[in-house]
């Protein structure tokens, strides 16, 4: 019998929801790393068992990345550190924000987005990682800078038909592309502006601060971004990008994903703007778009209907690979939300909890 | 040398639910590589990767609070006490 999983990564802890494959109405397990931050979720439903992943800040005590092969029943740590910079670097990891697993193309790859800005990668299913040295070598790394959370690399894309292609996004720093596995990497953020640079350095080669980009597999060379005021389409893999936001109350935000059975739809969650982090006129609405992007309206039946004034992070906001599939979003005050018609409705998986900082979800046999 | 290295209740998990794990070393950073070997998840809470302590651990050896300046080239006499402690950061 298929079960149904949603992930929630918080501020505080580690909640899981399950349910069956019909995905109505859903149970919420006791949370577990209590008092940990968990930047980071994923489900790698390659292996014959699927297993979970969650990246690990303890405070005062370092960061770490466990796994569980009992959809999150009991968890491990590898004795040896998962991902730890090499002494050349002179960098220690600060934050995981971003564990990535390619398709099914590439069984036992996973990647991790860090802070300070590195990728690393694992061919044991996430249990030990390698610094990618070819990205830690770009030389425009001296000029990246931390965003408001940090000096992230919080999206890895990966495609199926080519393992050797590679996607990481940063904020700051912006977009950048590898055809070769990660040993050479190229900018793509041709089109989209640095909002808050003098007028005419307004569109750079890279240092935008790309809060989160998307694509469906069977368009891989089609990228959506959720940029710090902007929203994008690339046509062409990220070589150039064109503003897509005809109807959206607002540019700024931070999640963007893809429908699975749809490629055409997006959703993402507006917010004010930069100074003003709440959603437009205080009203809680995700917008989804049904044609890639040339239009957007308001997704908010069954959501608080309230004055209100939270927010959804960049990595709060995933869908699952059920039929239909589900879209899901956690807010920073501690809600989860799913839809399984597309956006149609929204109803609550769970809330009261911590603040949400990532969410993944997965239907497993 | 041995050195008793008492653990806080943050990190008992990590060794195994010891208050306390016997150490080897004449140094800080002896007895911590010595605690790498037998406790490695236990140890990595305590340094980074760069073999620094972490920003936000406190060490007392015999009850002296190490100064992070002093790194970790500092004596450890036998059977002494290593208190590892979260420092009280933020208020």
């Amino acid at each position: 019998m298929a079960e149904a999983v949603v992930l929630v990564g918080t501020r505080k802890g580690l909640l899981i929801a399950r349910s069956d494959g019909q995905r109505r109405r859903w149970d919420v397990d006791p949370m577990q790393f209590g008092n940990k931050e968990v930047s980071a979720v994923a489900v790698d439903a390659r292996r014959s068992t699927p297993r979970i992943l969650a990246g690990l800040s303890f405070g005062h005590f370092g960061t770490t990345v466990a796994y569980s092969d009992d959809l999150g029943r009991t968890w491990s740590e590898p004795e040896q550190a998962p991902i730890a910079f090499p002494e050349s670097t002179g960098a220690t990891l600060a934050r995981v924000w971003q564990l990535h697993v390619p398709p099914e193309s590439q069984p036992d790859v996973v990647y991790a987005g860090v802070e300070p800005h590195a990728l690393f990668r694992s061919d044991d299913g996430g249990l030990s990682f390698s610094l990618v040295q070819g990205y830690w070598d770009i030389p425009d790394r001296t000029q990246w800078m931390p965003g408001g959370g940090g000096a992230c690399l919080h999206t890895v894309l990966t495609r199926a038909e080519d393992p050797r292609w590679l996607m990481a996004v940063m904020s700051t720093g912006g977009a950048y592309r590898s055809e070769d596995g990660g040993a050479t990497w190229v900018r793509a953020n041709r089109g989209i502006q640095q909002a808050y640079a003098p007028e005419d350095q307004r569109f750079p080669e890279f240092n935008q601060c790309v809060h989160k980009v998307a694509f469906h597999p069977s368009r891989p060379d089609r990228l959506f971004a959720q940029n710090h005021f902007g929203v994008y389409r690339s046509e062409n893999a990220g070589d150039s990008w064109t503003a897509i936001e005809n109807g959206l109350p607002s540019n700024f935000g931070f999640p963007i994903v893809v429908h699975p059975d749809n490629p055409d739809m997006l959703f993402n969650f507006p917010l004010e703007a930069d100074m003003n982090r709440i959603p437009p006129s205080g009203r809680c609405a995700v917008y989804r778009s049904m044609d890639a992007g040339e239009s957007w309206h308001a997704s908010a039946a069954g959501l608080p209907g309230d004055t209100y004034y939270s927010s959804v992070l960049r990595d709060a906001m995933s869908v699952d690979n059920g039929s239909p599939a589900g879209v899901y979003f956690g807010t920073r005050l501690g809600e989860v939300y799913a839809s399984i018609d597309c956006g149609e409705s929204w109803s609550a998986v769970a809330s009261h909890l911590p603040d949400v900082l990532s969410v993944r979800a997965a239907v497993v046999s | 040398m041995s050195a008793r290295l008492v653990v806080p209740s943050a990190l008992r998990a990590s060794a195994g639910g010891a208050h306390e794990v016997t150490v080897e070393g004449a140094t800080l950073r002896a007895v911590l590589d010595d605690l790498a070997v037998r406790l490695p998840v236990l140890e990595r809470r305590i340094r980074d990767e760069q073999g620094a302590l972490r920003p936000h651990v406190l060490v007392f050896v015999d009850g002296m609070m190490v100064q992070r300046s002093a790194g970790t080239e500092i004596p450890v006499p036998e059977g002494c006490e290593v208190l590892v402690a979260p420092a009280v950061s933020g208020g």
